[in-house]
């Protein structure tokens, strides 16, 4: 299972990627090998307003569908469009396929998730 | 869970274990997409030991056994595979079954995993004259071999000649991998195949040398998850979806399967007055225009009221489309009407269409 260094991760299996107050989001290898096969991906609509927790998306595999949660608040700033087409992509590049990118409203909520040592001990704890 | 004799080797295989209906099996091994092309295309082979096994004996064994199934087996001769579904009064589905007939006196009755106990009950309840029923589930195990190389992989482990074994029918007594074996050449995946009933103590032989007999031919350990997407494209019913004691075998439009000309059966007044009277819904098969995966029990919508539900639904594999099958008011299942299907608050298009979705391949 791979998990990349400078990016910070959340206990739903997101991970989030900041750049200035964006952040852009995915869902982790760890994600995506359990959820198996991808075949669709609901994208987010650009400005929707979003608290911590709240449902972001919804990624399904070929036997089940399962909630994406914004793991930091703010407005839906960006989407990748590609993800419509490809879901693919999710499963065979989980960190380069950012889902969406928010403008966070408040920075510190991203302090409180996990780094990639943590997190990494936090899956193999769910093992 | 239950576990069945292959549980070890599934861990092995690196199986994903998931708990179904209480049996801890494997809904994937490599990937479910992977898999189902794999039987599509060479061959995969399936535990599907938790199926349930019923022997029904006596001299009385064919009239009771017509007395709770839709199907008509006076006709049928000796080893040859019948299937059926067996009713409530109400028309209701108590379970689909497959019936080997071995004998007038002798019968095995192959039911679902989740509904041996349920049907067993209910044999016993309704049982009459010169017939006993045992449940022997735990004895044998099952594996299904599937796909179009499957004939030619078996070949390699048996004496008797396959193209002889036709759709639908089995050979009681067969010596595969040193040990006697039950082959029928059937299964639930819409392509060639057969399913091997073994004792329980020699299924792990069995894999190991269908396995090491299918290297070279494309055969992979094909999980849960394909089996369902594969059944699913050739539209066969999964009971407790298609079927259920809520659906009748009219509604699912298994009409082959009931046979209301033939003598007195559980169910039989209630199919003839639905029948006469029309189904006032049917199962019907659609596919997505809008974005989006249906799922089973998902409404449908049409005319601004809810007029079915999704029975199942899916990525399809083969046909790289998302499609549902669903049970419909009648007027609706006409292939083209337009319907939406109600997918987390959002009312999606789709459009009804002919099932089966993908062509059944069978070698008959």
């Amino acid at each position: 299972m791979k998990v990349l260094d400078g990016l910070k991760y959340s206990a739903e299996h997101e991970w989030i990627k900041i750049d200035g107050n964006k952040a852009y989001i995915g869902i982790t290898d760890y994600a995506q090998h359990s959820l198996g096969d991808i075949v669709f991906v609901e994208i987010p609509e650009v400005g929707s307003e979003l608290n911590k927790g709240d449902v972001l998306s919804v990624v399904e595999s070929v036997k089940a569908a399962s909630d994406v949660y914004a793991p930091v608040s703010g407005k839906v700033a960006e989407v990748n469009e590609e993800l419509a087409d490809s879901p693919e992509k999710i499963n065979e590049d989980p960190y380069e396929s950012w889902i969406a990118v928010i403008e966070m409203s408040d920075l510190s909520e991203a302090e409180e998730l996990m780094d990639a040592r943590e997190y990494e001990r936090f899956c193999q704890e769910e093992e | 869970m239950k576990r069945t004799p292959l549980y070890d080797k599934h861990c092995e295989l690196g199986g994903k274990i998931i708990d179904f209906n209480g049996w801890a099996l494997p809904v994937q091994y490599s990937g479910i997409i992977e898999e189902h092309r794999q039987v599509r295309n060479a061959a995969g082979l399936f535990d599907v030991s938790h199926m349930g096994e019923i022997i029904v004996e006596g001299p009385d064994a064919t009239g009771f056994i017509q007395k709770i199934i839709t199907n008509d087996i006076s006709k049928t001769r000796d080893f040859r595979v019948v299937y059926s579904p067996m009713c409530y009064p109400d028309g209701g589905v108590v379970d689909d079954i497959l019936i080997y007939k071995y004998s007038d006196e002798f019968y095995l009755l192959i039911v679902n995993a989740s509904n041996t106990e349920k049907d067993y009950d209910w044999l016993s309840q309704n049982i009459e004259g010169k017939a006993t029923i045992r449940n022997v589930s735990d004895y044998y195990a099952q594996l299904a071999l599937q796909g179009p190389e499957s004939e030619k992989i078996l070949q390699k482990l048996v004496d008797i000649d396959l193209k002889g074994l036709k759709f639908f029918n089995f050979a009681p007594e067969v010596e595969i991998a040193g040990h006697k074996a039950v082959i029928s050449r059937s299964g639930y995946t819409g392509e060639d195949g057969f399913e091997i009933y073994i004792k329980s103590d020699y299924a792990n032989e069995l894999w190991d040398a269908l396995m090491q007999a299918g290297k070279d031919c494309g055969l992979v350990p094909a999980g849960l998850g394909a089996r369902d997407t594969l059944r699913f494209e050739v539209a066969l019913p999964l009971y407790g979806h298609e079927i259920s004691p809520d659906i009748t075998p009219l509604e699912a439009g298994l009409d082959r399967f009931v046979k209301l000309d033939k003598e007195n059966f559980i169910g039989k007044d209630a199919l003839i007055e639905q029948k006469s009277t029309g189904v006032k819904r049917k199962i019907a098969g659609f596919e997505m225009v809008d974005r989006g995966v249906p799922r089973a029990q998902y409404d449908i919508l049409a005319d601004g009221k809810k007029i079915g539900f999704v029975t199942s639904g899916s990525y399809s594999p083969s046909l790289e489309k998302n499609l549902g099958i669903a049970l419909l008011e009648t007027a609706y299942a006409e292939p083209g009407t337009e319907v939406d299907i109600a997918i987390r608050n959002r009312a999606l298009k789709a459009r009804i269409t002919v099932l089966p979705f993908y062509t059944k391949k069978y070698t008959k």
